[in-house]
């Protein structure tokens, strides 16, 4: 019953507080001689949100920065030995490499396969019941998605009926099949496993934003191509792939962003062991169980670096979205 | 998806070949149907096991469940409800989703107004601040921040998780929202000022009604996001039972029950039926929010 009545200020309240500041702001600029109040309004409108930013990104990126070059309680200045470690460290060497596996594998799959599905699916009449189902795991958590993987791939020594739906598929279409643990052996290939339960998550992300820029290739330009006897791919890789271009631009650079964050699936299915480890897990690992700060700090701010180009790249792609604007 | 799905009429081109279409379009039809089955199988195994006995979801395939014996039964959600304080941390989900959605949307909206139709020194600049700020990996301010709640004694606490999402959720709330007020019409303002009305009320009144689909594609997008986040939750609030929603649980599950696979499976597919209502009833808002061109960091 607390609960209830908690839930329901919750529910009413927290509008109620957020919008009120709104109202407030406005009756304190009421005070105000009226010629002053169109310069200190912007402000105020925008006030809250600014506050936000610099308490939850600004400032803690910055403070990020300056740690890594402390010591594990942040008490001792220690030059770039934490970067020295991130570079050189055992382990960390594994999640660099695997991090790099699965910026070029995901990113692959992910727009390769939703490319795929978008142009298949452009050809049917039941286009959007097929891009639905395609799209569904897109409201799965990456918990939820790393249970289903875990059943997917699970793993029954030979003679055993199998549980893992991959195992048993894989059993039944090739003759002589050995059950695989896919988890667990043919490092680094079972990082593929962990990277393929990632992209049946996100191609459907990038099939929606492929399929609606498909959806603006001007149907005369293909019939043109054609009718001058070009073949399906040569209409693909001359027209709309050139056509659509920037979009694809746009949904890679989002799918390596997501490749070097990656952290819940792995998280959540070997917690790094067997040589899966990402950095984000490993730099969860230095914060909640080594407690090295300094550490852990130098490894966000490797993961910043590694974001930066992009960062400039979707500024510069604002820019000049504002000029055609 | 109705949006996307606007229908070109069909290429007269493409019956050119030797072949009648429907002849030619049938390894499309293969491959598409092919692709969606694939796509569901592992949803699919994991409904069908979520209802099987307990002992046979260790024992035989999830596909066996179409032989006999036929075997169902919905003992493992009744355990996972009662037992392993899943009605509690749904509640808790919900105590999170729902202000952290709805703070940073409203803050977002000030501010974008702000953005879209104000005049303010510097502001491009910061605009353009707000567009690096996208892609900042969460990971660069966790450790300044649980600093800073540890200090003052916000971890744990739904009021730290509301802030910290809200902070999180805003560059992409912003950036698509200013987008999306600065498309509305000039003249809508100037014949609302004309009539005498305060900037409050063309916000209240008319700004923010006449979003409404903005509104609620990033409203929806903002609500999964948050429904469906493990690292913020980890961090912030911790795996106390009486604040730690769905993801956190399910996770600890994972550890702790290893191979007792029909409770697992109960217990993702409880915490996906919310999101996966809100996703289907309103899809295509969703749809139309990630192609007014997110990147989330």
């Amino acid at each position: 019953m607390d609960r209830l009545v908690q839930a329901a200020l919750v529910v009413v309240g927290v509008p109620a507080i957020t919008a009120g500041y709104l109202v407030l702001a406005e009756r304190a600029l009421g005070l105000l001689p009226y010629s002053r109040r169109p310069a200190v309004r912007p402000w105020l409108w925008l006030g809250p949100g600014l506050v936000l930013l610099l308490v939850f990104l600004v400032y803690p990126s910055l403070n990020t920065l300056y740690l890594s070059f402390l010591d594990a309680s942040s008490s001792r200045p220690v030059g770039f030995a934490n970067f020295v470690f991130v570079f050189t460290d055992g382990t960390m060497l594994v999640a660099l490499r695997n991090n790099v596996l699965w910026v070029v594998i995901f990113t692959a799959l992910t727009v390769a396969f939703g490319l795929l599905i978008a142009l298949l699916a452009d050809r049917v009449p039941y286009e959007s019941a097929a891009k639905a189902v395609v799209f569904l795991p897109m409201g799965i958590s990456f918990v939820a998605a790393g249970v289903i993987w875990r059943f997917m791939y699970d793993f029954r020594p030979l003679g055993f009926p199998q549980t893992g739906t991959l195992n048993a598929l894989l059993m039944t279409l090739i003759p002589n099949f050995q059950p695989q643990a896919w988890l667990i052996d043919n490092v680094p290939w079972n990082n593929v496993a962990l990277i393929a339960a990632a992209a049946w998550v996100w191609t459907g992300f990038c099939m929606v934003v492929l399929s609606a820029a498909l959806k603006g290739v001007p149907t005369e330009l293909l019939e043109a191509a054609r009718v001058d006897g070009a073949s399906e791919l040569q209409v693909l890789r001359h027209v709309i792939v050139p056509m659509i271009g920037s979009t694809i631009a746009v949904v890679t650079t989002t799918m390596i962003i997501f490749a070097l964050k990656a952290f819940d699936i792995v998280y959540v299915m070997t917690n790094g062991n067997f040589e899966t480890e990402v950095i984000a897990n490993r730099m969860y690992k230095e914060m909640f169980n080594v407690r090295d700060f300094g550490r852990a700090s130098a490894i966000a701010v490797v993961l910043l670096a590694a974001i930066v180009p992009i960062m400039l790249f979707n500024i510069r792609r604002f820019r000049q979205q504002e000029e055609i604007r | 998806m109705a949006e996307v799905a606007r229908q070109r009429p069909r290429s007269a081109a493409a019956s050119l070949g030797p072949f009648p279409v429907r002849v030619q379009s049938a390894p499309v039809h293969v491959a598409v149907i092919v692709i969606a089955l694939l796509w569901m199988m592992p949803t699919i195994g994991l409904l069908v096991s979520s209802f099987r006995p307990p002992a046979m979801v260790g024992q035989t395939g999830w596909w066996t469940a179409f032989q006999p014996p036929f075997a169902f039964t919905l003992q493992n959600y009744e355990r996972v409800l009662t037992a392993n304080n899943m009605g509690q941390s749904f509640v808790n989900s919900l105590f999170v989703a729902i202000p952290s959605t709805v703070i940073p949307i409203l803050i977002a909206a000030f501010a974008a107004y702000a953005f879209a139709w104000m005049d303010f020194p510097g502001r491009n600049a910061l605009f353009l601040v707000v567009v690096g700020l996208l892609v900042v990996p969460l990971q660069m301010t966790l450790i300044p921040v649980l600093r800073v709640f540890t200090a003052l004694g916000l971890t744990g606490t739904f009021l730290g998780i509301w802030l910290a999402h809200a902070g999180y959720g805003l560059p992409l709330a912003i950036y698509l929202l200013r987008n999306f007020f600065g498309g509305l019409p000039r003249e809508m303002f100037e014949a609302a000022y004309i009539d005498g009305a305060s900037p409050l009320v063309v916000f209240f009144r008319l700004v923010l009604p006449t979003s409404v689909p903005g509104l609620a594609a990033l409203g929806i997008f903002q609500f999964l996001w948050v429904w469906n986040d493990l690292l913020i939750a980890l961090v912030y609030l911790g795996g106390s039972p009486s604040v730690a929603p769905m993801t956190v649980t399910v996770s600890n599950l994972v550890n702790s029950l290893g191979q007792n696979w029909q409770l697992l499976t109960a217990a993702a597919f409880v915490s996906m039926v919310l999101p996966l209502i809100v996703f289907f009833s309103l899809q295509q808002y969703f749809v139309r929010g990630l192609l007014a061109g997110s990147v989330k960091g």
